[in-house]
């Protein structure tokens, strides 16, 4: 069935005219339309405007263009994203209807490369969340067992993907938001190095780790698209201007199951409890699968990494408080109680107050307070030291390892309201992923085998600039054991 | 004893532009006051002698040229306006002094 | 006001860059462009977007900074400044907070014969904001207005904010001393050609802090004054301010840490908000820009083109006009400087130049309470009138009356000679009929001079300059009388 070739696949078929565009496309809006009500993972369809991208590129097919080896292949957008012309709401009330003027340049590029965007997915509001469960359009549900959540904040484009309703997506991480929602997915995320893809469209919400990302069923497919959106963009300040690592060819590198010499460097401070024994057994039946292809394992201690998480939840929320400022109803978005009889400030507040979710408002005020006077020096200020050490932590393991390997998440998906009377249980679900965030680094997560039936993921790190070693290695992973298949819809 | 009260929350809601409920104001107070308490711990390792890490991309002087750019059309820069007049946004009236 | 009481002040000055594009996107800067017709993702904080320094905006401020004798930083970032208002996208303003780019310079400036160094404690780059009308209030402020228009065109131009270290020591002479430093500074950065620093146009804004101590005490609690735009309005705004402070606290009051705000009117100030408690605009690194390291090589090289500085500029003037120290002192102290030079590069004598200006001119802006530079007549215009006096179409007279014109934006001064027909009457014909006309008139007087009294001509060159309105060379009359009268 069309929708279940991997992206590349898809690439060769319409390159080669054995399958239209079109065809292919209609193939995956007909699964969305079947599968939607029980997943709901889009927030918008774009219909017609993505069998218009497919026509034209079976008509640049025809006129005998050579296509780009994902032109015609559809792929799902987190809403968080701009999209000219299509809506863009994070998730969010407060830009309910919003419809940008432009587009990101990730999105560009996608245009340029020939893919076809079927529309924008769900997620947690502004990207904060590990469980899509803070939407403001109802929560998605986990392809694999629809009472569970499907990872967060891009809990939509991973469930898309493993719902076949999309061969790709586009995701953000910030704290892991495109990599735990991979692994409790069955699906690949991947995170470039920082200033790796650009953030010019991504709507901020923590601007010093924000990264727009791959999300695919297969390694080799997240190497095609991260190949397509990564490279120097001069509307993005923290772009990076070095080339982009060659990280197709070290995925198909990596298929050929051959890890002779690679130091796969084991995260002692992560291999212990707080993860689910499940997830601890499918981590090590991973490492011992990696060996059996010729990597050494090396335990590496990265003593500061338990500390990410907390200062996480303060770099984060504080840059938030800020970004977020400028959603007060003035410009564009949700304005409330302008009524004629209220000032501004009260139209702002009250439109702030009804058009932001709890969690956000929770985050805008924890980052308000951690920037405040009298409270930098104990908060913000002393997160920034911990990004210091994290760096030196992973700086001197990376002189012992090639890579660093952990579980992607601690937990498998879990059900639906289990984790939001507590926010702090919740955050727990970013520990292992956090790290990579704060230090700059790529990191990855595959699909490496099931925990009572639900999926578990294995997350490989590697050094900024070094996005080829990890795709080598999941990808070497991914050739070693079964692939996942979800349940029927 | 409470990292944050009641009253600190309604005065950083403030701050924010939040039109917090009083019921908002309990449930974010204790919830911030467990955050708070666990982020705390980075005070274990935060020593003073540490240099703080602002940006993770080791670039400095990113510039662009004095050049001009394409700017949106008007119709485009007020199409989300929740309320405008004659091509500008048009708010309520406006209490404190410009900072 | 008494000298019971010592003042400390300090300025607060923000100059808007005239680069092509704003600070942060390649968006024009023009001024005067319909509403929101000049803005962008950027600009307008759209969700998303993201800021790019401009290359130029920051080598004029480095400009700025070394003009001023500072320090330029090695390494510095900027800031987010948060705090909400509507002329304002992203309800925070990306500016610089503890690591300016020039910091600890000086100004020396003169004031009254003397020279004061102003010390310089930083100078920094941030954007502009937006500009709102406020609609429905009696005086288009704030106050009882009923709604705002927000236009973003200005939003996100480069702005410089030039602040002095505290300057005590100046008694009396207070007022003049903030005068005198926003003219100077106002004449470096315009030197340097980085901005048109025009006060009424808003490119050039200034804030002053005010506090007296009494001699040998600490010094006193300090008021920031708002709304000063123009130089005369500095001065008096120190002054106003002052007297306030000294007469509360004589009698016995405290003066509040506050705003206050500056009315052109009444020569007043007025409470605006008060800073006791201060707004905590919870400043972090912008992290949407990397750090700026300028780099050595690249400063010394600035450094080593800056133009002539104002100062030495006003030496060599006042030595290829001949002036004294005291002379070229009015000529500063009329803000008449640039004004003069540029007469004479349009072709008028110094002497002249300087007559029109310091006389003529000066009169009509006092008295009209504006600036020297908005009185209505270009130097290419004073040199013209000048050129007509020079060639006798004009008398001294003549010429006053025809600026009177240009200054009612008739026109040039020819024109205004051709549209009002004030040309001198050379026709000597004409003259001849006149002074005739006057002999006959006065034959006292006339028998008085034919007998040698040459002195009494003086009347009946009055009468013909009555009868042609003014309009005939005082001399030439003069010589037509004796000669007519001599025969």
């Amino acid at each position: 069935m069309v929708i279940e070739r991997t992206a590349a696949e898809l690439g060769r078929l319409i390159g080669s005219g054995e399958v239209s565009a079109e065809e292919v496309t209609r193939a995956h809006l007909d699964r969305m339309t079947e599968v939607e009500p029980k997943v709901h993972a889009f927030l918008h369809v774009a219909t017609e405007r993505a069998l218009e991208a497919a026509r034209a590129v079976d008509a640049r097919r025809a006129a005998g263009e050579q296509l780009g080896p994902l032109a015609g292949v559809p792929i799902a957008v987190k809403d968080v994203i701009t999209t000219r012309g299509m809506p863009t709401t994070c998730a969010s009330k407060i830009l309910e209807g919003w419809v940008p003027p432009y587009d990101a340049t990730v999105v560009e590029r996608l245009h340029d490369a020939g893919l076809v965007v079927l529309g924008k997915t769900n997620m947690d509001e502004f990207a904060m969340g590990s469980s899509t469960e803070y939407s403001a359009y109802g929560p998605t549900n986990n392809p694999w067992d629809l009472g569970r959540i499907p990872g967060g904040s891009g809990g939509g484009s991973a469930a898309a993907v493993a719902a076949y309703e999309s061969a790709l997506g586009i995701g953000t991480d910030t704290g892991g938001s495109i990599r735990q929602p991979g692994a409790v997915t069955g699906t690949v995320g991947a995170k470039p190095t920082y200033g790796g893809t650009s953030r010019y469209g991504l709507v901020a919400f923590s601007s010093s780790l924000d990264t727009p990302g791959p999300v695919a069923r297969t390694v080799e497919d997240a190497a095609l698209l991260h190949a397509v959106i990564a490279g120097h963009d001069p509307r993005d300040s923290t772009s990076i201007p070095a080339p982009v690592p060659d990280v197709v060819g070290a995925a198909r590198l990596g298929a050929t199951g051959d890890l002779t010499g690679v130091r796969l460097g084991l995260v002692r401070e992560f291999s212990g409890e707080g993860a689910e024994p499940g997830v601890t057994a499918a981590v090590r039946d991973a490492v011992e699968a990696l060996t059996k292809l010729g990597a050494e394992v090396v335990e590496v201690s990265c003593p500061h990494f338990p500390y990410a998480l907390p200062a996480y939840y303060l770099i984060a929320p504080s840059e938030c408080s800020s970004n977020l400022a400028r959603f007060d109803g003035v410009r564009y978005g949700l304005r409330v109680g302008d009524d004629g009889t209220r000032s501004l400030e009260e139209v702002m507040s009250l439109t702030r107050e009804a058009g932001f979710g709890a969690e956000v408002k929770r985050r805008i005020i924890l980052g308000t307070y951690a920037l405040s006077a009298g409270y930098y020096d104990a908060y913000y200020g002393q997160a920034q030291k911990v990004r210091t050490l994290i760096t030196r932590d992973f700086t001197a393991a990376f002189e012992q390892a090639d890579v660093l390997v952990s579980p992607t998440t601690p937990f498998v998906a879990f059900p639906f309201g289990s984790r939001t009377s507590d926010p702090y249980q919740m955050y727990l679900a970013d520990l292992y992923t956090i790290p990579s965030n704060l230090y700059g680094g790529p990191a990855i997560s595959v699909p490496c085998g099931l925990s009572e039936g639900l999926p578990v993921g294995f997350q490989v790190m590697a050094p900024t600039l070094g996005d080829d070693r990890m795709y080598r290695v999941a990808a070497a992973l991914e050739s070693a054991i079964p692939p996942l298949t979800p349940p029927a819809l | 004893m409470a990292a944050i009260s009641r009253e600190e929350v309604a005065h950083l809601a403030h701050l924010a532009r939040l039109a917090v409920t009083d019921e908002e104001l309990d449930t974010f107070a204790g919830q911030l006051d467990v955050i708070l308490q666990a982020v705390a711990r980075i005070g274990e390792v935060a020593a003073a002698d540490i240099p703080p890490t602002s940006h993770s991309v080791p670039l400095t002087n990113v510039l662009r040229e004095d050049v001009m750019v394409a700017c949106l059309p008007r119709d485009e820069a007020l199409a989300g306006a929740p309320d405008a007049q004659d091509g500008r946004f048009r708010v309520p009236r406006i209490l404190d002094e410009e900072a | 006001m008494s000298t019971a009481y010592e003042p400390v002040i300090g300025l607060e000055v923000h100059v808007e860059l005239g680069t092509r594009t704003k600070m942060f996107c390649g968006c024009p800067t023009l001024f005067g462009a319909e509403p929101n017709t000049q803005v962008c993702p950027v600009c307008l904080g759209l969700p998303g977007s993201l800021p790019v320094a401009n290359r130029a905006a920051i080598e004029a401020t480095i400009r700025i900074g070394l003009a001023l004798n500072c320090s330029i930083a090695p390494w510095c970032r900027f800031a987010r400044k948060n705090y909400f208002y509507p002329d304002m996208p992203k309800n925070f303003q990306i500016s610089q907070y503890d690591e300016p780019l020039c910091t600890d310079g000086w100004l020396d400036v003169p004031v009254d014969g003397g020279m004061v160094r102003v010390g310089i404690e930083r100078v920094h780059l941030e954007e502009d904001t937006g500009k709102t009308l406020h609609i429905g209030g009696a005086t288009g402020r704030i106050h009882g207005a009923t709604e705002s228009l927000v236009d973003y065109n200005r939003a996100g131009i480069p702005l410089v904010e030039i602040v002095t270290k505290p300057v005590p020591g100046t008694g009396e002479l207070a007022p003049a001393v903030a005068r005198a430093y926003v003219a100077e500074l106002r004449d470096l950065v315009r030197s340097l050609g980085v901005s048109d620093v025009r006060m009424e146009q808003g490119s050039l804004r200034c804030d002053v802090n005010t506090s007296l101590n009494r001699p040998g005490e600490e010094w006193g609690t300090r008021t920031e004054t708002k709304n000063v735009n123009s130089l005369r309005s500095v001065e008096r705004a120190v002054r106003s301010e002052m007297q306030r402070q000294a007469a509360v606290l004589s009698s016995g009051g405290k003066v509040t840490q506050e705003t206050r705000h500056f009315h052109e009117d009444t020569g007043d100030t007025t409470s605006g908000r008060s800073k006791e408690t201060a707004t905590d605009y919870r400043y972090f690194p912008e992290p949407d820009l990397v750090p700026l390291a300028p780099d050595p090589d690249w400063v010394a090289a600035l450094k080593v083109s800056l133009p002539e500085s104002p100062r030495a500029h006003r030496e060599r003037l006042q030595a290829a006009w001949g002036l004294s120290d005291v002379d070229m002192q009015a000529v500063v102290n009329a803000g008449a400087v640039g004004l003069i030079e540029a007469t004479v590069a349009a072709g008028a004598a110094p002497a002249a130049a300087r007559k029109w200006w310091l006389n003529e001119l000066a009169q009509r802006a006092n008295a009209d309470g504006i600036e020297l530079e908005a009185v209505g007549v270009t130097p290419g215009q004073v040199a013209e009138l000048q050129q007509l006096v020079d060639e006798g179409t004009l008398n001294d007279k003549l010429a006053r009356t025809v600026l009177d014109g240009v200054v009612a934006a008739e026109g040039s001064p020819r024109e205004v000679v051709a549209a009002r027909g004030l040309a001198v009457v050379s026709d000597t014909g004409a003259l001849t009929a006149a002074v005739d006309e006057a002999i006959a008139a006065h034959p006292d007087v006339a028998a008085k001079v034919r007998e040698g009294k040459v002195a009494a001509a003086g009347v009946l060159v009055g009468a013909v300059m009555k009868t042609t309105g003014g309009r005939a060379d005082a001399k030439t009359v003069r010589e037509l009388v004796l000669s007519r009268l001599s025969q």
